[in-house]
């Protein structure tokens, strides 16, 4: 297998932000090192407790802040350490995967997997699998389409207002203000 | 509390871990860039930072620089996070300003690429800093350790774990699943590579157990349920019936000779079904404790076709010559049902054992189908003098042996199977070899694929038995077959293998086969291993914490493994981890409490009390307010999963060490670099 890390086109590589629980996937995770499996460098691991203690706003901010994709790694089913937070985390994880379709985000960018302790190999597997996977999407450049939809409103903005000043017609102006907050809220 | 106006100092420390780290990564270039990020006041490389200088550093910074804030770039926080915070406490600083940054487990081990390994430690060691910025300072809180303990299972294992923690004078629970404790090694005829007798050392550490005042002996007996936390455990004991009461029965066996089973006929799966028991039985004539128990399957006084599950029912049809027997001791009790004990103790310790290989899996072998080809533990129970044969090697065709080939590795070392060493398989091979040509003076060949004896004496055990005139043959076996092409093989089993020293393949009839099966996880072990919230390797073995420096402690504090549960090993190893098991659990215990991590939840005023975190919290720590109408978090049962945190519709819960504010600063801190 070629090293997914290498980018073909030119600089970028992707960054994948990843949620891991402290008993199973963090651990399956050290495994790995110590057992010296190389995998791509793509991946910056946020330790947690459990996956029940994600916040869908992790994942959204992730996202927004220029993360190309997310990985959550939980206790398999029926093996949490809290008993069922892993269970939490996926009914959570099947609402905002339709959430981030509406968003535009296309579904291999999060990824929930059980990863147990002993599941070192498995760790190296999917990071790979993930930045590869990424890889053929493409940077999905959040930060940067913030900016050009502000820019895009602010132009707009602009726009209503020179014209809704030659047309003398008043009020206009209240609504590409509402639409900005609108983008900002995302 | 922090006053937020305080200046944010941070101290940030890169390990090179020897070449460990610095091999992979530019540790100086990490520090360059780390010293440019904000709230920095010092940021240094150094080769070990675990070491004692490089702890004391630490502490001279934060003395010398005012540092508030430390952070240190090495290995895994689950290995050192501890060491770096007591290093921080030391410097006068609250444990919980440091915060740890991976770049060995998940960086420096596992890439390839030294500039993007030193990239991504830049970027986590940024999340890191943006992260111990928001830090607070938080309080440990003690909690009472039960001095009591729980060893499961009552082999070799358990009954040197229980013996040490009783001889400290500690109360100890052993419980064992079956109706006399000794586990495996009661089975064993000797021990090698010694060959002492495993009864003669064995039993009267038994019997040690079973008088012990300090032990509570309950065999036949299953754990169920447990519940609590290190130090509080609440353990929910299923005592089996025995259909005898264990207080009134002497032992004498007279129930055993009156029964009206004149001979025995029921299979005894202590002597590996070779021989046969009644239905009122001991397993064997040193079981501990000396009890009999009554099998209500094939006792006549139950009614047959009880399906599985189904609790046995009276029928009243025997004349119970057994209870006449036992006369006025009336220790018989048909009534007797299952009986579930709850039990509190501190610390457990798990010694659950192995099972054996099953050899019907590799049919090539012959084991079912040829009748006789024997699995190992079959033959330690036919040359042991109190076997079904009386110690005489008699197969089950009734003839004695003139040659015997032993196979070695039967579900080891091989892909189809187990890909595991079993580790004691070549040395019992040698072993039984040796008592298998002191019964029966026969041929003896040792198929082998390597032969592994590390161990004391045990390389010295391996030369006696080359001059005792063994013969040895290096190669998998690849069948057992009773198809004979010469006249010299009719009538016997016929080994196929490959001699991979005189690269030749042979025939090589024989009157027995003994298969040395080889070693793996109980078949219950994932359902034992969730009951105590363990973690199993991928063969299926309990995981340690720390494959070398925490081979007995588990990733559940106060619960500790011993015994081939772990993995394969010998009975000096055995004994050895069991021992270690029980320092660890002594250790606790007078230790006398546990200092819990203050990751605990808590609920802000802002609660708008829509109850949907109550239903989450899986230990129900989380209760309604009816006057403050406002969700409430009982500290002492919250055991800081964060599962509510992440559920709150309003932000209103927090929970310590994982604040919303230091994760999005971590996430922040990730991507900042790019």
């Amino acid at each position: 297998m070629t090293d997914p890390s290498k980018s073909p086109n030119g600089g970028w590589t992707p960054r994948i932000v990843a949620f891991f629980c402290n008993w199973c996937t963090y651990t399956a995770a050290d495994l790995a090192g110590v057992s010296r499996l190389k995998y791509s460098s793509n991946i910056r691991v946020i330790r947690l407790m459990c996956s029940g203690r994600v916040d869908p706003q992790f994942i959204l901010d992730a996202f927004s802040r220029g993360a190309d994709g997310v990985l959550i790694g939980g206790c398999h089913p029926n093996d949490c350490h809290y008993v069922e937070g892993n269970y939490k985390m996926l009914r959570r994880f099947q609402l905002l995967k339709r959430m981030l379709a509406d968003l535009g985000i296309e579904e291999q960018r999060l990824r929930l997997e059980w990863i147990s302790a002993a599941e070192g190999e498995k760790v190296k597997r999917v990071v790979n699998e993930m930045t590869t996977q990424i890889k053929a999407l493409g940077p999905l450049g959040m930060p940067e389409k913030f900016r050009d939809w502000d820019q895009e409103v602010i132009e707009l903005a602009h726009h209503v207002e020179k014209s809704g000043a030659a047309a003398c017609c008043c009020g206009s102006a209240a609504a590409p203000k509402d639409s900005k907050a609108e983008v900002a809220h995302v | 509390m922090v006053n937020f106006k305080e200046d944010i100092r941070i101290g940030f420390y890169v390990c090179h871990c020897g070449h460990n780290i610095a091999a992979m990564v530019d540790c100086p270039e990490v520090a360059k860039y780390v010293a440019t990020l904000p709230n920095v006041v010092l940021s240094r490389d150094y080769k070990y930072m675990c070491s004692d200088p490089g702890q004391e550093l630490i502490q001279m910074d934060i003395r010398e620089h005012k540092l508030n804030r430390v952070v240190v770039a090495s290995c895994s926080p689950l290995l050192h996070e501890h060491t770096f915070r007591s290093a921080t406490e030391a410097g006068g600083l609250n444990p919980f300003f440091f915060h740890m940054v991976n770049i060995r487990e998940h960086n420096s081990w596992v890439h390839t690429d030294r500039k993007e390994a030193t990239e991504k430690a830049k970027g986590l060691s940024q999340a890191a800093v943006m992260r111990v910025a928001k830090h607070k300072s938080l309080d440990v809180k003690r909690v009472p350790v039960n001095p009591e303990a729980l060893v499961v299972g009552g082999g070799i294992a358990g009954i040197t774990a229980a013996m040490a923690l009783a001889k400290a004078g500690k109360k100890v629970y052993l419980v064992e699943r079956e109706p006399s404790i000794g586990g495996h090694m009661a089975k064993f005829d000797k021990t090698f590579p010694t060959l002492d007798c495993a009864a003669c050392i064995l039993t009267p550490k038994m019997s040690e157990v079973g008088s012990h005042p300090n032990i509570t002996l309950w065999s036949y007996s299953e754990v169920t349920k447990v519940d609590g936390y290190v130090g509080n455990y609440t353990v929910q004991v299923k005592r089996k019936a025995r259909y005898i009461d264990e207080d009134l029965c002497t032992g004498c066996q007279d129930c055993i000779t009156q029964c009206v089973f004149k001979e025995p006929k029921f299979e005894d799966l202590f002597n590996e079904g070779l021989g046969k028991r009644k239905p009122v039985y001991i397993p064997f004539p040193q079981a501990t404790p000396q009890i009999v128990l009554i099998d209500p399957e094939v006792c006549l006084n139950f009614k047959r076709g009880i399906k599985p599950g189904q609790e046995p029912v009276v029928s009243d049809k025997c004349k119970k010559t057994c209870v006449e027997a036992c006369g006025e001791k009336n220790a018989i009790d048909f009534t007797q049902k299952d009986e579930l004990e709850e039990i509190k103790v501190g610390t457990i310790i798990v010694a659950t054992g192995f099972k054996t290989f099953e050899a019907e899996r590799l049919p090539q072998y012959g084991y079912g189908i040829y009748p006789n080809v024997y699995t190992a533990l079959e033959v330690e129970r036919l040359v042991n003098a109190s076997g079904p044969t009386g110690g005489d090697v008699i197969l089950r065709d009734g003839k004695e042996p003139k040659s015997i080939g032993i196979i070695h590795c039967v579900g080891s070392r091989d892909k189809k199977t187990h890909v595991w060493c079993s580790r004691v398989c070549c040395m019992y091979s040698l072993k039984l070899a040796h008592l298998l040509k002191e019964h029966t003076g026969a041929e003896i060949y040792n198929f082998y694929i390597d032969m592994r004896t590390p161990g004391k004496g045990y390389e010295e055990f391996y030369n006696q038995l080359l001059d005792e005139g063994n013969h040895f043959i290096r190669g998998r076996v690849g069948e057992v077959t009773d198809w004979a092409v010469t006249k010299e093989e009719e009538g016997k089993l016929v080994i196929r293998v490959e001699d991979t020293l005189a690269g030749v393949v042979r025939r090589i009839p024989v009157d027995m086969v003994v298969l040395a099966t080889g070693l793996e996880p109980q078949k219950d072990a994932q359902d034992v291993r969730r009951l105590f919230n363990m973690s199993c390797g991928s063969e299926g073995f309990f995981l340690e914490r720390h494959p070398k420096l925490a081979p007995v402690n588990t990733f559940n504090d106060g619960v500790y493994i011993a015994g081939c549960c772990q993995g394969p090993r010998d009975i000096p190893d055995t004994v050895a981890q069991a021992g270690a098991a029980a320092a660890e659990a002594l250790a606790l215990i007078d230790t006398g409490y546990v200092e819990q991590e203050p990751n605990t939840a808590y609920i802000l005023a802002d609660c708008c009390g829509c109850k949907s975190c109550i239903p989450l919290c899986p230990y129900t720590a989380i209760t309604y307010d009816e006057t403050t109408l406002k969700a409430v978090i009982n500290e002492a049962l919250c055991k800081g999963c964060g599962t509510c945190v992440g559920s709150c519709p309003s932000g209103s819960i927090v929970q310590n060490l994982f604040e919303d504010d230091e994760i999005f600063s971590e996430i922040e801190g990730v991507l900042a670099f790019k």
